[in-house]
């Protein structure tokens, strides 16, 4: 059926809201005065307003926002908590920990000048700061494919198409159907996160990974607690590594964090490694019993806790960085994958490819440039900026602890870090995706969780619900299997579906008995993780955009 | 005919409420916000009497902080023609909201007021009755359906006993159900223009109200929690269990 369209045109447009898209929209137009010239942004965001589906730690490092805003302070930016100090822990087992000390921590670990954040009230200002230099932003609008003109290698990307509104679950238009509209651009910069949908297509398109490792993944799942205010250390750090994951081996790999934030809250959460390999593990109930810790619970007990989240991470780093520019646009931010996962973080870098990706999209349109063009200064800025400085030193983190897991791992990274200053004269690989790592069920160890006791630990949906997030009922459900039969015909009897596990939000369930088993998606559940896209080893979960607006609404994530 | 629409800003309606931990109020900083649900149907309304060539001109109203402004773009968006903006950074009883609309109402010289039938924040449930009793004016609440006709609406009122239509002479209030229609989706283009329409802002004061406090909100507290259930195997032991509660 075809449709008429209502056409925006921009110099550039920007998929997605977060620290990335809003520092590219910050910078383009930071340059475009300089130059007494203007270039027109737009800014499209699937959540329901800025912010919404932001979930990050978060200790943020200010060196690109101090590039970005150096009157950040003045401007009245949201970082309120400087660190206060650093423990890290390994967790031998349910009760028993060693507290490292200070000498042995890698230096990528040491948090002194960082402030304890929410990442989605930073974005919240970012895209005030936007809006004031001219920028438009237009939350509740998801990019539902990029648009392509056809050409030799791909063609050429000019712009995103919105998704329609008002599609019944068929597929059929609704009374209420309303288009969405074409948004060209000269460039369109991809800024929607880790596992971006157009991301994932873009990379496909171009075989912008073809030289690359492969990325790897985590899922990070978070809770916020209010906590008594005896009890609240604003700026306190805790990260810790270990029990309820492996130690010594390899075979679930992980940390938690514990940050104490402002207004009596603590922020919680559990980062699993997505190489996990033992199909029965179930990322949110590792964190429910994590929780459990002596060194975990002194802090949270005697509190409420109010909010919960997940989301993926990349954590290939730049030994899995794809191709950064193909004709017509570029990848920024945690869709490219610049976290840098030796100090778990991926802010501070997801500004600066922002900042970077802008200034080579600003020279060539202010230089006359009509679009379309492979930007290659873009790498050429990367390449001779911190960023990428930084990245070649925690190049081999990520691998290491792959191989050697947390507790060895550790050691040489830490010998890494503070007595080679990250520059090993080697590179460590590690080419296994993620989607590879399970082993079948039959081999494995089920795992028993603990019930949750309602007061540290709860259970998926009472989580779910305080994410809340939600989604138009009657639309399209917007996790797609390529072929229906795989999860009860195949993943089932070989890896007893682990999608019913590695989602922390209950979307996926196998229910009924015997021949009459199938595989129900719970799509409204779904917090847009994006682990299903990632873990599934059939490869066969394809996550696509629902309808704009829905997902989850997280504040102070 | 112009109408007037108030549009109030309220904690989104997928946002799980927290009480504040000192029982002052709810939790409201960095939560989200929208436009109240029912106001949108408001919203809707109007805008589709206009469509049907009934209504000429909508002015949007709300009252409220700076951020009050997203909620009359969403307004403007939907189709408003141009808003107003009292600003008020603080609590905002029934009694004096409909002091103000009342107020505009009267210098606008508008022939229907319409407005949600409550806010899903305080279901207070007042400001559209009380709007019609200050200017002596015929009200219609609860609407499941509206038609206009020369000058008077024929209203559908969803009532305990059913359906109620009524008659009423312009000017009026018509406050909003649930059913009376399903708000559109905004479309971009339109929230793009929405950006450029005109807001006008004015003061209790400029509108002659003094904000009175007839109501004091002396402590706020959440819901008691669902204590756990228990799993009976037979139906004797759920017998002995509700006979242990005194339930039967």
């Amino acid at each position: 059926m075809s449709v008429e369209r209502d056409v925006m045109e921009y110099d550039v447009v920007v998929v997605g809201a977060g620290p990335a898209g809003l520092s590219a929209a910050c910078r383009l137009k930071q340059k475009a005065a300089e130059a007494g010239q203007d270039i027109s942004v737009c800014v499209v965001e699937k959540g329901s307003e800025v912010g919404a589906h932001i979930l990050s730690g978060a200790v943020f490092e200010p060196r690109a926002l101090n590039e970005l805003f150096p009157d950040w302070k003045a401007k009245g930016a949201p970082l309120n908590v400087p660190v206060a100090g650093d423990e890290i822990y390994f967790f031998r087992s349910e009760s028993a920990a060693f507290k490292m000390p200070n000498l042995f921590v890698p230096k990528t670990m040491h948090n002194e000048g960082n402030y304890v954040i929410s990442l989605g009230n930073l974005c919240r200002w970012l895209a005030k700061q936007a809006e004031d230099l001219g920028v438009e932003i237009y939350p509740g609008f998801a990019a539902q494919h990029a648009i392509v003109e056809p050409g030799p290698d791909g063609g050429v990307i000019k712009g995103v198409q919105i998704g329609d509104m008002g599609i019944n679950r068929e597929g059929e238009r609704k009374p209420d159907f309303t288009p969405g509209m074409e948004l060209r651009a000269k460039y369109t910069l991809f800024a929607e996160g880790c596992r971006g949908h157009l991301g994932k297509q873009l990379i496909a398109q171009y075989q912008l990974d073809k030289d690359a490792d492969a990325q790897h993944y985590g899922i990070g799942i978070k809770e916020i607690w209010t906590v008594p205010p005896e009890k609240h250390k604003p700026g306190l750090v805790v990260h810790t590594a270990g029990w309820p994951l492996s130690l010594t081996g390899t075979d679930a790999l992980g940390g938690s964090f514990l940050y104490h934030f402002e207004n009596n809250q603590v922020v919680v959460g559990l980062i699993v490694d997505l190489s996990y390999t033992n199909p029965y593990l179930s990322p949110f109930d590792e964190f429910q019993r994590l929780k459990h810790h002596p060194v975990i619970r002194k802090h949270l007990e005697g509190g409420t806790r109010t909010s919960y989240g997940a989301r993926a991470i990349c954590k290939g780093g730049l030994n899995s960085l794809p191709k950064m520019v193909f004709p017509g646009g570029a990848l920024i931010g945690c869709d490219l994958g610049t976290l840098n996962f030796a100090k778990i973080k991926g802010s501070h870098t997801a500004m600066k490819s922002g900042m970077l990706a802008a200034e080579a999209v600003a020279e060539a349109l202010l230089a006359g440039d009509e679009g379309g063009k492979a930007l290659d200064s873009y790498p050429a800025k990367f390449k001779a900026s911190w960023l990428h400085d930084e990245l070649f030193r925690s190049r081999n983190f990520g691998p290491i602890m792959h191989k050697f897991g947390a507790l060895i791992g550790g050691a040489l990274n830490y010998m890494e870090q503070n007595w080679f200053g990250g520059n090993f004269p080697f590179t460590v690989h590690d080419l296994k995706p993620d989607y590879k790592s399970l082993k079948p069920a039959a081999e494995s160890a089920k795992i028993e969780y603990p019930k949750p006791d309602g007061k540290l630990s709860f259970d998926k949906l009472s989580s779910v619900f305080l994410s809340s997030t939600n989604h138009e009922e009657d639309q399209p459900i917007h996790l797609q299997l390529k072929d229906p039969s795989i999860p009860i015909a195949k993943n089932l009897p070989m890896y007893a579906e682990p999608a019913q596990r590695y989602c922390p939000a209950g979307v996926y369930e196998v229910v009924g008995e015997g021949d009459a088993k199938r595989f129900q998606i719970n799509a409204q559940n779904c917090v847009h993780c994006k682990t299903c896209d990632i873990k599934d080893p059939a490869q066969n979960i394809n996550w696509v955009a629902p309808e704009g607006g829905g997902g989850p609404n997280y504040a102070n994530m | 005919m112009k109408a007037l629409v108030s549009v109030k800003r309220v904690v989104d309606y997928n946002v799980r409420i927290q009480v504040k931990s000192d029982g002052t109020g709810v939790v409201t900083d960095g939560v989200k916000h929208s436009m109240n649900p029912f106001d949108e149907i408001a919203m809707e309304e109007a805008v589709r009497l206009k469509e049907k060539g009934k209504v000429t001109e909508i002015v949007a109203v709300t009252i409220g902080g700076d951020k009050n402004e997203e909620t009359l773009r969403t307004a403007l968006a939907f189709g408003a023609d141009r808003a107003i903006h009292i600003k008020e950074a603080g609590e905002v009883q029934p009694l004096t909201a409909a002091k103000a609309f009342a107020a505009v109402l009267k210098k606008e010289g508008a022939q229907l007021f319409i407005a949600g039938k409550q806010a899903i924040d305080d279901d207070a449930n007042q400001t559209g009755q009380m709007v019609a009793a200050l200017l002596d004016i015929a009200q219609a609440t609860f609407a499941s359906k509206v038609e206009v006709e020369g000058n008077k609406a024929i209203v559908t009122r969803e009532v305990d006993a059913g359906l109620e239509t009524l008659e009423v002479d312009l000017p009026a209030v018509i406050t909003a159900d649930l059913r009376l229609n399903e708000p559109r989706y905004l479309k971009l283009p339109d929230i793009m223009k929405a950006k450029k329409k005109p807001v006008e802002t004015v003061s209790f004061a400029d509108l002659g109200v003094t904000p009175a406090a007839g109501l004091k909100t002396t402590k706020t507290v959440p819901p008691p929690s669902r204590s756990k259930g228990i799993v009976v195997k037979t139906v004797d032991e759920l017998v002995s269990a509700l006979k242990a509660k005194g339930l039967v």
